[in-house]
């Protein structure tokens, strides 16, 4: 990548290195914002392959009715497993490292606010998922109670094996290492940003994770606290959630969602974040609906915090909390569909051109309003009850999630590897890459809403044979889906080893120098950028608010 | 510059850490916070486990209408019990008192401290089921072996709406000798 280019600003600060260090080592001991972006990048690209090869297991015992390939228990923990290393292994970190590349770059800073801090919160979340993972081969297996780890399963001795300690510490450290991520972000957004940048001017990636990093302050704590009072239950004789000793199964749920829906949101507003910077580049015009869209962000981040029993409408609630989580719920379409709306709006009449990043972009905005849309269903609470805990809510937050976060992710990566490598991916490839994905991913997932609404549940490896149809066809689209991403992983290690040979320009993309700093500098990208800061900052983006 | 901006996030990091910790113990707060919340009334929370003791007070008994009151008895794994209804379901007027007797055996060589808790289907009934007296107020003591014979006086509210006709009453006995022991 960036490691043969050497600094050219030699006259900036003394005590700045000034290449990054040889070898190996170089990778360990990196405060440089664009290596530990890489690095988080690379690992959570490994962990999507990890989580996806779970995701494979999944499909293939669901491929026919009858228990074929693994025993149920083996299952569960890949059902659990899979949701786990994905959330916290895969999108999470992928999104965090698009901010330690971009967000420096896109604000006129040279670096992050605390780089060592930042070294450290990677390392720590390799060591989480190290500690996660470690529980595969121990004794009774993986946790297998599913990723919400509810009790009064969770702690039974026939679902956890030893796993469970493990699992909660290794949370802690994940937790941690957001938290100090977040905290990161949230000082370089505020402290490092360039003099002549006022906060409406910075680009909505930068807005969007500076509101998802305060929902991680916010809400990774209560998580930690949650697992370490299941910790003290089952270890310590504590009563928290364990019935005989006057404490409330029902209560960890609410702690859990309290931080659960939060979470759902951190993995979904920095993807709103990279579709409104892709979006306005390849349709050549500025973003509608600036100031709106930055409005709509922080009330959906509001909003996530008092919804989370909408998760819980079949647990048992007073009719008149029922009903105000409901109407609360459907409230967030509000946000949500300014949003929609503006990206819409953006490319109306736009000059579009449909490049890889491009294409991600539009399937991102039809494919995830489907997942919104069957959001508004479960919302009402009198139908939740029939989709509840069945394939139907799997379709949802799956269509929320793959063709949308990851989508969106696979789209950042067309967009900006160009600039972070100075080569060129294959267009050819990458096309086939998203029409092979766009096409599986429905197959894969749009036959689970039948499965749902037919009655099949959740988390279970054998089922009815009348769902053996849909089911077959599912799997049928996710081993293409989960084949079509190899395209991806080829895709990223030719373009760093020399793509296509074309010459890379510094805009990379006609004109998007009009829409963002990053696009100013050099291809590719020096090590050290920004030294000093920009002194005059696009605002084409932005011209409607101003 | 360079020394105000580390001045500046100093003070920022500090900050945030503050707020991640106070999250922390809000997720803790939130123990308390949801009890408190369950009491109030417009909340109306039908706790399964409700435990309060009633005074026996005379009702007008409604000799027109039967409900037909189940017993269940569930121990979990970890409990070494016998523990059954010897009334396995009994039909009840409004406004009349019964009691009806379970029977617990602690079948260890050691002395046993248990609990019983309740659960009803459906959960709204609990308001309408009025406890005199019941095994289920207090830990049960057992030496080894012991066996007993628990009785449970109850009525049933005559304000019961009419839609109402079974109840089902679920026990469940845990074993908490050994968190007493570490208390």
């Amino acid at each position: 990548m960036s490691a043969v280019v050497d600094e050219h600003d030699h006259h900036a600060d003394d005590h700045h290195d000034h290449g990054p260090a040889k070898g190996l080592l170089r990778w360990v001991i990196t405060t440089n914002h664009k290596d530990i972006g890489t690095l988080y990048l690379l690992f959570a690209l490994a962990m999507f392959f990890v989580g996806g090869t779970m995701a494979m297991v999944i499909r293939a015992e669901l491929f026919e009715p009858g228990l074929q390939f693994v025993d149920p228990a083996f299952f569960n923990s890949m059902t659990t497993m899979h949701a786990l290393v994905m959330v916290f292994g895969a999108v999470m970190p992928a999104f965090v490292g698009l901010a330690n590349w971009q967000i420096p770059l896109m604000i006129g800073a040279a670096d992050m606010a605390l780089p060592r801090m930042n070294n450290m919160s990677f390392w720590m979340l390799v060591a989480g998922v190290l500690l996660l993972a470690s529980t595969l081969f121990m004794e009774g297996g993986a946790p297998n109670g599913g990723w919400t780890l509810y009790p009064p399963l969770v702690l039974q001795p026939i679902t956890v094996g030893k796993a469970l300690p493990f699992a909660i510490f290794s949370v802690h450290l994940l937790g941690i290492s957001s938290i100090m991520g977040a905290i990161n972000i949230i000082a370089t957004i505020f402290n490092m940003r360039a003099p002549s940048m006022k906060m409406m001017d910075m680009p909505l990636f930068v807005w969007t994770w500076l509101i998802t990093a305060f929902l991680l302050i916010a809400v990774m704590p209560v998580f930690a606290g949650a697992v370490t009072m299941l910790l003290t239950d089952k270890f310590f004789h504590t009563s928290f959630f364990n019935a005989a000793g006057g404490g409330d199964p029902v209560l960890y749920e609410h702690i859990f969602w309290f931080f659960g829906h939060p979470e759902v949101y951190i993995m979904i507003l920095p993807t709103f974040g990279v579709a409104s910077t892709i979006i306005p580049v390849f349709a050549r015009k500025p973003l509608f609906g600036y100031a709106s869209m930055v409005w709509a962000t922080a009330s959906i981040a509001f909003l996530s915090f008092i919804v989370w029993a909408h998760h819980m409408f079949t647990v048992g609630m007073p009719i008149a909390g029922e009903l105000y989580f409901m109407y609360a719920t459907m409230i967030i379409a509000v946000p949500t569909g300014v949003k929609v709306f503006n990206w819409t709006a953006t490319m109306w009449k736009g000059a579009m051109t449909f490049e890889t990043p491009m294409l991600f972009s539009i399937a991102f905005v039809v494919l995830f309003t489907m997942g919104g849309f069957t959001g508004l269903m479960m919302s009402i609470a009198p139908a939740d009850f029939q989709y509840h805990d069945t394939y139907f809510i799997v379709a949802h937050f799956h269509y929320t999630l793959v063709p949308a976060s990851v989508f969106i992710l696979m789209a950042a990566g067309y967009f900006w590897m160009p600039k972070w490598t100075g080569n060129m991916y294959n267009e050819k490839i990458g096309q086939l890459h998203f029409w092979l994905s766009v096409i599986s991913v429905n197959i894969l997932f749009f036959p689970q809403h039948f499965l749902g609404l037919a009655g099949m549940p959740r988390r279970i490896p054998d089922y009815a044979v009348q769902f053996a149809d849909w089911n077959m066809i599912s799997s049928i689209g996710g081993f293409i889906f989960g084949a079509s991403q190899l395209l991806f992983l080829y895709i990223v290690i030719d373009t760093i080893r020399g793509g296509t040979g074309e010459k890379v320009t510094d805009e990379v993309w006609e004109d998007a120098a009009k829409h963002s700093l990053e696009w100013t500098l050099p291809t590719p990208l020096p090590y050290h950028t920004w030294t000093t800061p920009p002194t005059v900052v696009p605002t084409e983006h932005v011209l409607d608010s101003h | 510059m360079i020394d105000s901006v580390d001045k500046k996030n100093r003070n920022l990091v500090r900050k945030l850490v503050l707020v991640a910790v106070l999250m922390f113990g809000f997720g803790y707060a939130l123990v308390p916070l949801y009890d408190v919340l369950c009491e109030w009334k417009w909340i109306e929370r039908d706790r399964p486990d409700d435990i309060k003791q009633v005074p026996e007070i005379a009702y007008t008994v409604n000799r027109d209408r039967e409900v037909n009151v189940e017993f269940l008895t569930v121990l979990n794994e970890s409990t070494d019990m016998t523990f059954r209804a010897e009334t396995k379901q009994i039909k009840v007027h409004p406004g009349q008192y019964y009691t009806v007797n379970f029977y617990a055996e602690n079948k260890t060589d050691k002395p046993m401290l248990a609990r019983a808790i309740a659960s009803f289907t459906p959960a709204v009934i609990s308001r309408y089921f009025e406890k005199i007296e019941c095994f289920c107020f207090s830990e049960q003591t057992f030496k080894p072996r012991e066996a007993k014979t628990l009785p449970m006086r109850f009525v049933i509210n005559p304000e019961i709406p009419e839609e109402y006709k079974t109840i089902t009453l679920s026990y469940t006995f845990f074993d908490n000798t050994e968190k007493s022991v570490k208390k």
